[in-house]
C-alpha cells in the first residue's frame, strides 16, 4: 500500500515538474511573441528619436522663426534660407489636387459598387481597383511625366514640363482605390434595416444613398478621406519625378514646384556628409511632414469618435 | 347575415405564391384587407406572414431571386400591386410600413419625419413644419419631441423611436399601413402606447400587422388571420377566431399547445 | 394639403430614376476611367518599351548609353532586398499577430500597440527612410546596404503582415482552439498545430500583398543613400577571389528597379525614356502578379473554407 502510494507520489511529482517545465516554456514564448509585437512600437519610437534628435540639432542653428515665415527654401546655397512654407505649398497643392480626383471620384464609385451594382459588377470592380492601388508609384510617376503631361500641354499650352497639376492629378488616381474600398465597407456596413426604412418610404436608390446610406456611414467616409490626405501628403515618387524639384513659394497648380517630400529625395540623391547642416535639414523637413499627417489622423479620430454610428 | 356589417375591401390577395429562389414560402393565399380596419397576421415563426406582409409594398423586389405569383389587388383604383408594370416605388408611396426594430434614419427628429415628403418633392418649409407637426400628434409623440426637434433621431428610447417611425409613415398620409411586429423589440409600457396608438390610428388609415403576440392581436384587430407552413388557415374576425376557431391547428396555436 | 394624386406622384418618381440612371452611368464611368488607366499605363510601357524586351536587358548592367543598358543589378538587387525584407517581417509580424490576438490581456500595453499599428499604417513611406538613415545606416553603421534596405521594407510593412494575420486568425471558430485546450495543448501547441496552419492561407495572402508593396517602394530606399549606377553584383556566397562569406552580400551596395526606373525617366535624353518604359513593365508585372496571387488565394480561400 505504502509503496504503491509512493510511486503514485512520485509520478505526480513528475507530472507537476513536466507542468512546471511546460509552463516555463510557454511563459518564455509568450515573452518572444509579445517582443514581436513590440517591435512596431519601438519603430515609432526610433521614428520619433531620429527626427527629434537631428531636428533639435537642426534648430540650433535655424530659428524656428525664420523655418516658418522665411519665404525662400535654399538651404544648400551659400545664401542659405531655410523657409518650410515653400515646401508646404507645394505639397498642399499637389495634394489639394489630388483629393479634388480622389475624394469625389472614390465616393462616387464606393456608392456605385455599394448601393447600385449587382453582386457581378462588383466581384469583377474590386480587384480593378486592388490591382490600381498596387501599382508602384513610381510607375504612376513615369506615367504623369511621360504619358499624362503631353496630353495635358495640347489642352494647356502653356503647361511646363514638370507641375504640380500633372503629378496632383496622377496621385489622386492612384489614391481613388484606398478612397472607394474604404468608403464601400463604411457603406456596406450600415445595417439593411435602415435602407429597408427609406425604400419603404418611396424612395429611388439614388436618394437612399445620398440622405441615409451616406450619413451613416458618415464617420467611415471620412477616416477614408483622411487616410486618402495622409497618402497625398506622403506620396514622394510622382512628385519627384513630375513636378520638377525647384523650391517655388507658389499656389499655381500650372507651375513646377517641389514639395517636402520631393525635397528629401533630392538632397538623398547628392552626397551630403552625415551630420551637415543639410543632412539635417531632411530630418527637420521630415517632421514637419510627419506632424502635418498627425494633425489629419487626431483629426480623423475626432471625427469618428463624434460621429460614431449608432444603428 | 348583415350584408351592412361587411366593411370595403382595401385591398384583397388573390392566389398568391411567393418564391425565395427555389423555396415557396407563400402558398396560394386568399384574403381581404377591410378598409379602415386593423387585420393581424398570427402563427408560429417561419410561417410566412412577414413574407406576406412585405409582398404588399413589394420589399421582396429590393433582393434577387425573389418571384410573386397571383394578385394583390388594391382599391378603390382596383391595381394589381404585383404586376410586372407597376412600379415598386409606386407602391410603396401609397403603402406605409413600419419594421421590427425602430430603424430612424440618422438625422435629426424633424428630418425623419419629414423625409417621406422630401422623396415627394416638398421642400416648402411651411408645409413640412405643419405636416411633421401633424404626423407627430398622430403618433402621440409631439409633446415629448416638440421641443427636441432638430436633436439626432437615434438619441431617443426605443418605445420613442417606433414611435417616430409610425410618424414618418404617417406623415405621408398612406392609405395602408403595415407593421412587421412593431412591439417585439419594446418594453410592456412602449408596447402599450403602440397598441393604443394603432387603435387611434385605424379611424384614419387600414393597417395590417404581423405580430407574434396572441393577447397583441386580441387586443388590437378587428380581423385575424391564422398562417401555418406558408399557407393562410383561417381568417375571421378577431372575436371568432379567439372564441371558436374552425381549424384544430389554429385553436392549438391560440391556445399555446404550439408555438 | 391633398395627398399627391398617382400622376404627380409617377412625375416625381420619374424624375428620380432620371437621377438613379444619371448617376449609374456617372459610377460606370468611374470604373472605366480607373481600368483605363491601368490599360494605358501598361500599353503605354509595353510599346514604348518594345525594343527591350531583350534577354540582354536582363543580363545587362546599366550603362552610359541607353542601347546597352540593362536591369541586371536592379532585378538581382530587388530580389536580394525582397529576401532580406520577408526572412525579417515574415516571422516578425506573425508573431506580433499571434500574440495581440491569442495571448494578449486588455490591458494598455496591448492598447498602446495596437493604436500604434494603426497609426504606423499611416506613416508616409519617405519618414521609414529618415529612420532608417538615421538608426540603420549611421547608429547601427549598416550602411547603405541590402540589410539596410530590407529592414527598412520589413519595418513598412509590418502593419501589413500583422493585419492581415489577426484577420486570419479571427477567421477560425472558437470551438478549433477550445478542441485543442480541451484534450490538454498548452496555448503555444494550440496556436503552432492548428491556429498557424489554418490562418497560413490568409497571412500568406497578407505576405504577397505586403511584398508586392515593398518591392514597388522607391522613397525609403533612396533616402538611405542607395547608388543609382552599379555596374556590379554582391558577392555571391564562395565566390570570387578571395572566396566571400555566405552572407557577405547582405552588406553589399545594391540598386533595385524602382530606382533604376527613377534614374532612367529623370534623364532628359529620350533614349532612356524607352529603358524605363521597359523596366516600368518588368516591375508592373512583378507586381501585379503578386497582387494576382494574392487576390486567387483570397479568392479560393473563401470559397472552400467552410467551418
Amino acid at each position: 500500500m505504502s509503496a504503491n502510494n509512493n510511486s503514485d507520489l512520485h509520478q505526480v511529482s513528475n507530472r507537476l515538474a513536466y507542468n512546471a517545465m511546460r509552463n516555463w516554456k510557454e511563459r518564455l514564448i509568450e515573452a518572444v511573441l509579445l517582443a514581436a509585437a513590440a517591435v512596431s512600437v519601438l519603430t515609432t519610437l526610433g521614428i520619433v528619436y531620429v527626427l527629434v534628435s537631428e531636428s533639435v540639432s537642426f534648430f540650433a542653428s535655424v530659428s524656428i522663426v525664420d523655418f516658418l515665415t522665411d519665404t525662400q527654401w535654399t538651404p544648400l546655397f551659400d545664401d542659405a534660407h531655410f523657409g518650410i512654407m515653400v515646401l508646404i505649398s507645394g505639397t498642399l497643392v499637389s495634394s489639394g489636387i489630388a483629393l479634388l480626383v480622389a475624394i469625389p471620384m472614390g465616393t462616387i464609385i464606393a456608392i456605385y459598387l455599394s448601393e447600385f451594382a449587382d453582386s457581378r459588377v462588383r466581384e469583377a470592380a474590386k480587384p480593378i481597383l486592388e490591382l490600381l492601388g498596387g501599382i508602384p508609384t513610381i510607375v504612376f510617376g513615369y506615367f504623369a511625366l511621360l504619358v499624362v503631361t503631353p496630353i495635358l500641354q495640347v489642352i494647356l499650352p502653356g503647361l511646363p514640363g514638370f507641375s504640380l497639376l500633372s503629378a496632383g492629378l496622377v496621385m489622386g488616381i492612384m489614391i481613388v482605390p484606398y478612397v472607394a474600398s474604404l468608403s464601400e465597407d463604411a457603406m456596406r456596413a450600415v445595417p439593411m434595416s435602415m435602407r429597408e426604412g427609406a425604400y419603404a418610404m418611396g424612395s429611388t436608390k439614388l436618394y437612399t444613398a445620398v440622405h441615409v446610406v451616406v450619413p451613416a456611414a458618415i464617420s467611415g467616409l471620412a477616416a477614408s478621406y483622411i487616410l486618402g490626405i495622409s497618402r497625398a501628403v506622403g506620396e514622394t515618387m510622382i512628385l519627384a519625378v513630375a513636378a520638377g524639384m525647384q523650391p517655388n513659394l507658389t499656389w499655381n497648380p500650372m507651375e513646377p514646384a517641389a514639395t517636402i517630400t520631393s525635397f528629401i529625395v533630392q538632397v538623398a540623391l547628392g552626397d551630403l556628409p552625415h551630420g551637415s547642416i543639410g543632412y539635417q535639414t531632411i530630418f527637420a523637413a521630415g517632421l514637419t511632414l510627419l506632424l502635418i499627417t498627425l494633425v489629419f489622423n487626431i483629426l480623423g479620430q475626432w471625427l469618428r469618435a463624434k460621429y460614431r454610428e449608432v444603428y | 347575415m348583415q350584408i351592412h356589417d361587411t366593411p370595403a375591401l382595401k385591398a384583397e390577395a388573390r392566389n398568391l405564391n411567393f418564391y425565395y429562389g427555389e423555396a415557396q414560402a407563400l402558398k396560394n393565399i386568399n384574403m381581404p384587407i377591410y378598409d379602415k380596419k386593423v387585420t393581424a397576421l398570427i402563427g408560429p415563426s417561419g410561417c410566412g406572414k412577414s413574407t406576406y406582409l412585405r409582398s404588399f409594398n413589394r420589399m421582396h423586389d429590393l433582393y434577387p431571386g425573389n418571384r410573386y405569383e397571383g394578385e394583390i389587388r388594391f382599391f378603390p383604383d382596383n391595381t394589381n400591386l404585383l404586376a410586372a408594370d407597376v412600379d415598386p416605388i409606386e407602391v410603396r408611396m401609397r403603402i406605409g410600413m413600419v419594421f421590427q426594430k425602430p430603424n430612424p434614419f440618422p438625422k435629426s427628429i424633424f428630418e425623419n419625419v419629414a423625409y417621406g415628403l422630401r422623396v415627394r418633392g416638398e421642400n416648402n418649409k411651411r408645409v413640412l413644419d405643419d405636416k411633421v407637426e401633424h404626423a407627430l400628434k398622430g403618433a402621440a409623440i409631439w409633446e415629448e419631441v416638440k421641443d427636441r426637434l432638430p436633436e439626432q433621431a437615434p438619441n431617443l428610447s426605443g418605445g420613442q423611436q417606433q414611435r417616430l417611425c409610425i410618424a414618418r409613415a404617417l406623415a405621408t398620409d398612406p392609405e395602408l399601413l403595415l407593421f412587421d411586429e412593431p412591439t417585439s423589440a419594446l418594453d410592456p409600457i412602449a408596447t402599450g402606447a403602440i397598441e393604443e396608438l394603432i387603435h387611434e390610428l385605424k379611424k384614419r388609415v387600414t393597417i395590417l400587422i404581423v405580430t407574434h403576440n396572441m393577447q397583441q392581436a386580441a387586443r388590437v384587430s378587428d380581423y385575424t388571420a391564422y398562417m401555418y407552413l406558408g399557407e393562410m388557415l383561417e381568417f375571421g374576425k378577431t372575436d371568432e377566431i379567439f372564441i371558436k376557431p374552425q381549424d384544430k391547428r389554429t385553436e392549438d396555436y391560440i391556445t399555446g399547445r404550439m408555438g | 394639403m391633398k395627398p399627391l394624386t398617382n400622376e404627380q406622384i409617377r412625375a416625381v418618381i420619374a424624375k428620380g430614376k432620371f437621377r438613379d440612371n444619371v448617376f449609374k452611368a456617372t459610377g460606370i464611368f468611374c470604373l472605366a476611367l480607373a481600368l483605363l488607366v491601368i490599360v494605358a499605363l501598361i500599353a503605354d510601357m509595353v510599346i514604348k518599351g518594345a525594343d527591350r524586351f531583350t534577354i540582354d536587358f536582363f543580363m545587362n548592367f546599366a550603362s552610359r548609353r541607353a542601347k546597352d543598358a540593362g536591369i541586371l543589378s536592379a532585378w538581382v538587387g530587388s530580389l536580394l532586398v525582397m529576401l532580406v525584407t520577408a526572412l525579417a517581417a515574415v516571422p516578425l509580424g506573425v508573431a506580433a499577430g499571434l500574440y495581440l490576438e491569442e495571448y494578449a490581456k486588455r490591458n494598455w500595453i496591448t492598447n498602446v500597440i495596437e493604436i500604434n499599428i494603426t497609426n504606423l499604417a499611416a506613416v508616409p513611406s519617405i519618414v521609414y527612410g529618415l529612420l532608417a538613415l538615421g538608426i540603420f545606416v549611421y547608429q547601427f553603421g549598416l550602411g547603405q546596404s541590402i540589410l539596410s534596405a530590407g529592414l527598412t521594407l520589413a519595418l513598412l510593412i509590418l502593419p501589413i503582415i500583422i493585419v492581415s494575420t489577426r484577420e486570419a486568425i479571427r477567421a477560425i471558430p472558437a470551438m478549433i482552439r477550445e478542441g485543442s485546450m480541451a484534450v490538454g495543448a498548452t496555448r503555444w501547441q494550440t496556436c503552432r498545430y492548428h491556429i498557424v496552419p489554418y490562418a497560413m492561407p490568409g497571412i500568406l495572402t497578407g505576405v504577397i500583398i505586403g511584398l508586392a508593396r515593398a518591392i514597388g517602394e522607391t522613397a525609403p530606399i533612396i533616402t538611405i543613400g542607395a547608388l543609382t549606377f552599379i555596374a556590379f553584383l554582391p558577392p555571391a556566397p564562395f565566390m570570387g577571389e578571395p572566396a566571400a562569406g555566405l552572407f557577405d552580400w547582405v552588406m553589399a551596395p545594391f540598386t533595385v528597379m524602382p530606382i533604376q526606373i527613377f534614374n532612367w525617366t529623370s534623364r532628359p535624353d529620350p533614349a532612356f525614356e524607352v529603358n524605363a518604359a521597359a523596366a516600368g513593365f518588368v516591375l508592373m508585372a512583378m507586381v501585379l502578379s503578386m497582387n494576382a496571387v494574392a487576390i486567387y488565394l483570397r479568392y479560393k480561400m473563401r470559397k472552400k473554407i467552410k467551418w
